[in-house]
């Protein structure tokens, strides 16, 4: 078994570790990161894919690049969320 | 008339807006994005009568880099079907959104709704699937903040629809990762001609079918919809549940209709999708006729009519009727439930709240939105001489094609459902008996009726001169590439 036939097998199986993960926490500060896994099991994906020649293939390289930027942002938005969403209960059992 | 390089535009054009509203000072920006709104719609209308009039479809290759290494955009007959209600219910929303900033949430409504313009009509004119992917977390990420908008008890609704969105769009990437990694190219036509049966690609429709399905809130997919749309002001509810499904809904049909093939783990897939939007239009309408609250039977409506969409992966299989039922199912819909939210919106500023039981005497007080309840409603469910009618229309016919009796009967009930919700809304506005002092609502200004009333008038104007559209559609190239 070579590495791009590890990596194969292991970005879809980190994949499902981070949504399983994802679904079955309650916190969401732990659910936001699963997310961040799971990403990262799909971006092992396209790496992988990019690695099979002995030139590695640009494209799937690019893809993986926008994919960060855009899980950086997403993971940005989903805390700023979780934020609000904490104040809003830590005020309810204040009161 | 043929102008493809008009095709970015209406992505970057948003997104140029978009940030230019941002800077200005939240007094006037009210003014600034609505100018800015406007000019997109009247980019998107030019685009729509060009391709119209055109009757082809257009490609373009940014900065001339063609297939597989460039940027293509692409509009085609389906293409122009939903950038036309993008254009016509984000007009419609501009104009109400700028008549009463407290339906819209506020200043900060203006750049967030011109990059979620921006990202529909990307997905819309996409031409390669990483662009698809691009342009769908653009949606989701201005859907979020804009339900956001919706106070502090949106928060948690949002944050729940941003956990499903990126869930289904990393379901989307690991299809497009199994793309390139079966054909070397992310072009959708060039995939479709390169992608071989075998088990990828079920994998490839299967993880479309589940991360769409997520995104469009196909049942069992769908809880967090009725949560998330009501929670969002009434313009942004609006935008979501005409708009933004939609955004799921064509990629997954592009997906589907453009690769599937006749492999029975697929056509297990197509069953399995059936079924569901089958318990989706029971279980929605359900759902909504157990409501007690206007927008919340709105989205459960919504709930049920993602089923058709659903429904449509069979219906479609092979049939010019049954693929342009769907495409006017989708325009019908969005006019529609725009329609409806915008007209829900109205009611509750009118009587500041929107529980059935607070309502009655409305009908006395601000008929034309309660009429556009009404019609909206009529046209859901599929009564001549509406759009919905002539959707439901190819779609029976579809049915009947194929043999395949039993989608009528789910299309009929669907339809009564449809009719029974629509008119518990209806008659809660009625004046109770011996109820001479009905309570007198606050004034809101005739636009806020006005603009929900034509939408739902458009829906019944677009079914009667709907013969053309549905050619346009059926000549698409995407049923041809299933056959």
């Amino acid at each position: 078994m070579t590495f791009v036939d590890l990596a194969l097998l292991a970005g879809p199986a980190i994949m499902m570790i981070g949504l399983v993960g994802h679904l079955l926490i309650g916190d969401l500060l732990r659910r936001i990161i699963a997310l961040n896994v799971a990403s990262g099991g799909v971006m092992l994906v396209l790496l992988a894919v990019a690695a099979r020649e002995d030139v590695p293939d640009p494209v799937p390289q690019a893809l993986v690049l926008t994919g960060i930027v855009i899980m950086a942002a997403v993971t940005g938005v989903a805390l700023a969320l979780a934020r609000r969403v904490d104040a809003v209960s830590d005020e309810s059992e204040d009161r | 008339m043929r102008y493809p390089a008009l095709l970015p535009a209406l992505v970057l054009l948003p997104l140029l807006l978009s940030a230019m509203v941002a800077l200005v000072p939240r007094g006037p920006r009210r003014l600034a994005g609505a100018a800015a709104s406007s000019i997109t719609g009247v980019l998107g209308s030019a685009v729509v009568l060009a391709l119209m009039i055109d009757g082809g479809s257009w490609e373009f290759a940014l900065a001339g880099w063609e297939a597989p290494l460039g940027i293509t955009l692409q509009a085609d007959g389906t293409s122009t079907a939903f950038l036309a209600l993008m254009t016509v219910v984000g007009v419609a929303v501009t104009v109400y959104a700028a008549a009463e900033p407290r339906l819209a949430g506020g200043p900060d409504f203006w750049p967030l709704w011109l990059v979620l313009w921006a990202g529909l009509n990307g997905v819309v004119v996409a031409g390669d699937l990483f662009n698809i992917y691009v342009m769908l977390e653009l949606v989701t990420l201005a859907a979020v903040a804009l339900v956001a908008l919706g106070g502090r008890s949106a928060a948690a609704p949002a944050l729940r629809y941003l956990f499903v969105g990126v869930v289904g769009s990393l379901l989307f990437l690991l299809a497009v990762a199994l793309v390139y990694a079966e054909t070397g190219t992310l072009d959708l036509l060039q995939v479709t001609a390169a992608l071989e049966p075998g088990p990828v690609l079920t994998a490839i429709v299967a993880l479309t079918l589940l991360g769409m399905g997520a995104k469009m809130a196909l049942f069992p997919l769908h809880a967090w919809l009725p949560v998330a749309h009501p929670a969002a002001p009434a313009a942004v509810s609006a935008v979501l549940s005409a708009l933004v499904i939609k955004a799921g809904v064509i990629v997954l049909w592009r997906i589907w209709f453009g690769l599937a093939d006749d492999a029975t783990a697929v056509r297990a897939l197509g069953v399995v999708a059936g079924i569901a939007g089958a318990v989706a239009v029971f279980w929605g309408g359900a759902m909504a006729l157990r409501s007690s609250r206007l927008k919340q039977i709105i989205a459960y409506s919504t709930v049920a009519q993602v089923g058709y969409f659903a429904i449509v992966l069979t219906l479609a299989d092979g049939s010019a009727a049954g693929w342009s039922g769907g495409v006017v199912l989708v325009l019908a819909h969005g006019l529609a439930k725009a329609a409806m939210f915008l007209a829900a919106g109205t009611l509750a500023v009118a009587y500041g709240t929107d529980r059935l039981s607070h309502l009655h005497g409305a009908i006395t007080h601000t008929p034309m939105t309660v009429a556009a309840l009404g019609i909206a409603g009529i046209s859901l469910a599929g009564l001549p001489p509406t759009f919905g009618f002539v959707a439901k229309w190819q779609l029976l016919m579809a049915a009947i094609e194929q043999g395949a009796w039993w989608w009528i009967g789910v299309l009929l009930l669907g339809g009564l459902l449809t009719f029974g919700y629509t008119a518990a809304m209806v008659r809660a506005t009625f004046n109770r008996p011996g109820d001479d002092e009905v309570p007198a609502p606050h004034r809101v200004r005739s636009v806020l009726a006005v603009v929900p009333f034509t939408l739902a008038i458009a829906s019944v104007v677009f079914g009667v001169f709907s013969a053309g559209l549905v050619d346009l559609v059926a000549e698409d190239p995407t049923v041809r590439g299933h056959g």
